[in-house]
């Protein structure tokens, strides 16, 4: 019937898409995305509302908890730019060069994600130990790394390794290798090709993996409280703020504070994701 | 400059991509490498850049030994297929890129630069866009800056890889004319891979006919056309009509159909190879021969009106081809499904073992009045 209609009726038939499942995939997304991200989410500024501005920002300049910041923020940075280093080279071997084991670095890569942040955070701890493998050579060295900043770094530093890799790995391989050798062919050395013409084409990508792994690891516990060592003032980091709140039954307090870790990710995921939709359509043409 | 290749080879794991070969190109000449996909032409253009080492043989320009020279040492301006333009950079940072990563030392100051590229950009009349990024160019466009950023070097060898393969076919045939005319200003010496042979027979000077990695022929363009040195490079250049059939008196024989061999001609068996232009179509068969078509198509756009035709009684692996004039069109009206006989007038009839195909002429003879299409 419908058929006759469109028919009799052609401008019915404009407004129809050709590809098919748009209202109904649309819908399922939109409901998942309600259900499990933004209700949960309300709830938690929800969990604020009971505050006065006044409260809330005695709450969130604590000084306890602005030492929090600055050492999650400090360790986090750290751990991120290392990461994009360290990511960077991981991608550009795992792409450009053939070597037996190959797959299986690859695949290693991903275990941050697969494992347990407090398996992560135990087996660091361990190691880093004064009694552990790691902890004793560095204790030589007069290093102390479980139990304080750099035990945090490093535990950031193996949480989100994936997120640099993961996002580079790919805008790599689709990379032209003519390009590399037009610039060759034009007398360019092998920095000035890295520099020149590599480097801008995986820019975008890793800003993207090390923003990422920056946000992850502001969020991070499970890794972390194990080998921070949780001193006051010293090796804090707000999520564990968070949880001391919870523990104290101070909801809305702990809320306050989760808030406030959730808006910098907002803002900075928006920052990120808009800086680099500039840049790529400078690349792909629509100025 | 001048190029020498001696005893060049290659190989990729186990495929050998070019048996070693020799090639000289002249100061200015403009070389086509001509053949199919895995012919190894890309190959040697590689290597001539430096973009790949070869497994033996040396390489030199002007007498000088490059094999082992560096391709950023080598000074060749080489053009990618795909452009291989850098994204992140405006025409005129990539014109300048040449420019720009040279030692301090030999750098050109920046308001040299600018002007340098101010004046390819004109030279690639392009002048207006120096500005836009490579995607917000057209295909024709991108190739043009390719060949401008080659340029700004000033070598004296261009290397092109079928630089015009991703185009349109109009905008392929202005760009070809357009670098020839550059080419012939400038003075470089250029090779270019092609697998497009009217390509390589419109611009070069020279075509050398590659195939499973060796030279089956290098000629002038008119050369290679009408004495094709073996049955390999007469099948790639241009559309050809196979005749094959066994001896049977003084004719070429297959079932019905045959080809008279003509008087004082040595009678062999083999293939009988006809270009389009060498048959003419009659309603009824002659002395000559007969080989009955059935018309398959008629195309009339072009300067002919060209016949797809399909042997009726006999054999042929591809359909045949025969061009009339518009008039002859005219007069005679062909229509699909009719039947009609190939006369040839030239020819070359390859022989078994023979490299050298033997020339067949039937001009001379008498045509049977009263036959023509009209």
């Amino acid at each position: 019937m419908s058929g006759i209609n469109l028919i009799s009726n052609p401008f019915k038939v404009t407004g129809r898409r050709v590809l098919p499942g748009f209202t109904l995939s649309l819908g399922i997304s939109l409901l998942f995305i309600s259900v499990v991200l933004l209700l949960p989410l309300t709830g938690l500024l929800m969990q604020t509302s009971g505050m006065s501005w006044g409260e809330y920002w005695f709450v969130i300049t604590d000084p306890r908890v602005l030492a929090s910041y600055r050492v999650t923020l400090l360790t986090a940075l750290v751990a991120s730019l290392a990461n994009g280093v360290i990511g960077l080279l991981l991608a550009w071997v795992l792409v450009r060069y053939q070597f037996p084991g190959k797959r299986l670095v690859d695949a290693l890569v991903d275990l941050p994600f697969a494992l347990p942040t407090a398996v992560a955070g135990i087996t660091l701890a361990t190691l880093f130990s004064a009694e552990g493998w790691y902890g004793k050579q560095l204790a030589q060295l007069g290093l102390e790394v479980a139990y304080t900043p750099l035990g945090i770094m490093l535990a950031m530093l193996f949480t989100s390794l994936p997120f640099v890799v993961r996002s580079v790995q790919p805008v790599m391989e689709d990379m032209n290798t003519s390009d590399e050798e037009a610039a060759l062919s034009l007398g360019a050395s092998d920095f000035q090709v890295f520099r020149r013409v590599v480097f801008p084409g995986i820019w975008p990508a890793l800003v993207t993996g090390v923003a990422l792994s920056f946000i992850r690891s502001l969020g991070e516990f499970g890794a972390i409280i194990f080998i921070a060592g949780n001193m006051p003032y010293v090796s804090e980091v707000t999520s564990l703020m968070i949880f001391v709140r919870l523990q104290e039954f101070d909801y809305a307090a702990a809320s306050a504070i989760a808030s406030v870790v959730l808006l910098v990710s907002l803002l900075l995921l928006f920052l990120v994701n808009s800086w680099q939709a500039r840049y790529l359509k400078r690349l792909k043409g629509t100025l | 400059m001048s190029i020498k290749i001696q005893e060049v080879s290659k190989t990729f794991g186990r495929f050998q991509a070019i048996k070693p070969l020799d090639l000289t190109i002249h100061e200015g000449e403009m070389v086509g490498l001509l053949g199919p996909s895995g012919s190894g032409k890309t190959t040697l253009l590689r290597i001539l850049a430096g973009l790949e080492q070869a497994d033996s043989g040396r390489i030199f320009f002007s007498n000088k030994e490059v094999t082992q020279l560096h391709v950023r040492d080598r000074r060749v301006g080489f053009v990618f297929q795909n452009y291989a333009l850098f994204r992140h950079m405006t025409v005129a940072d990539n014109i300048a890129f040449g420019l720009e990563v040279l030692p301090k030392s030999q750098r050109p100051s920046k308001a040299e630069i600018k002007s340098r590229v101010a004046e390819l950009l004109d030279k690639i009349e392009l002048g207006h866009l120096g500005d836009r990024y490579p995607a917000q160019l057209s295909g024709g466009q991108k190739q043009r800056v390719a060949l401008a950023r080659a340029l700004a070097m000033q070598p004296r060898v261009l290397l092109l890889d079928e630089p015009f393969g991703a185009l349109d076919a109009r905008v392929r045939k202005e760009l070809r004319r357009w670098l020839r005319d550059l080419h012939d200003e400038l003075g470089f010496t250029s090779v270019f891979v092609t697998h497009d042979q009217e390509e390589a027979l419109e611009v070069s000077d020279r075509v050398v006919v590659m195939s499973q990695g060796q030279i089956e022929q290098q000629a002038t363009p008119e050369d290679l056309y009408h004495q094709p040195a073996n049955r390999f490079v007469y099948d790639f250049l241009g559309q050809v009509n196979v005749f094959q059939g066994e001896v049977q008196g003084q004719r070429l024989q297959q079932n019905q159909a045959w080809v008279a061999f003509p008087h004082g001609s040595q009678v062999t068996p083999g293939q009988l190879y006809l270009r389009s232009h060498e048959i003419t179509l009659a309603r009824e068969p002659d002395a000559r021969a007969h080989l009955p078509l059935t018309i398959k198509a008629v195309n009339l756009i072009g300067a002919e009106v060209r016949l797809e035709l399909e042997p009726q009684g006999w054999e042929a692996d591809d359909l045949w081809e025969a061009a009339i004039s518009h008039a002859e069109y005219n007069a005679w009206q062909p229509q699909r499904g009719e039947t009609c006989y190939a006369l040839p007038m030239n020819g070359q009839l390859f022989v078994e073992q023979q490299e050298q195909p033997q020339r067949l002429n039937w001009s001379f003879q008498e045509k049977t009045p009263g036959l023509a299409l009209a």
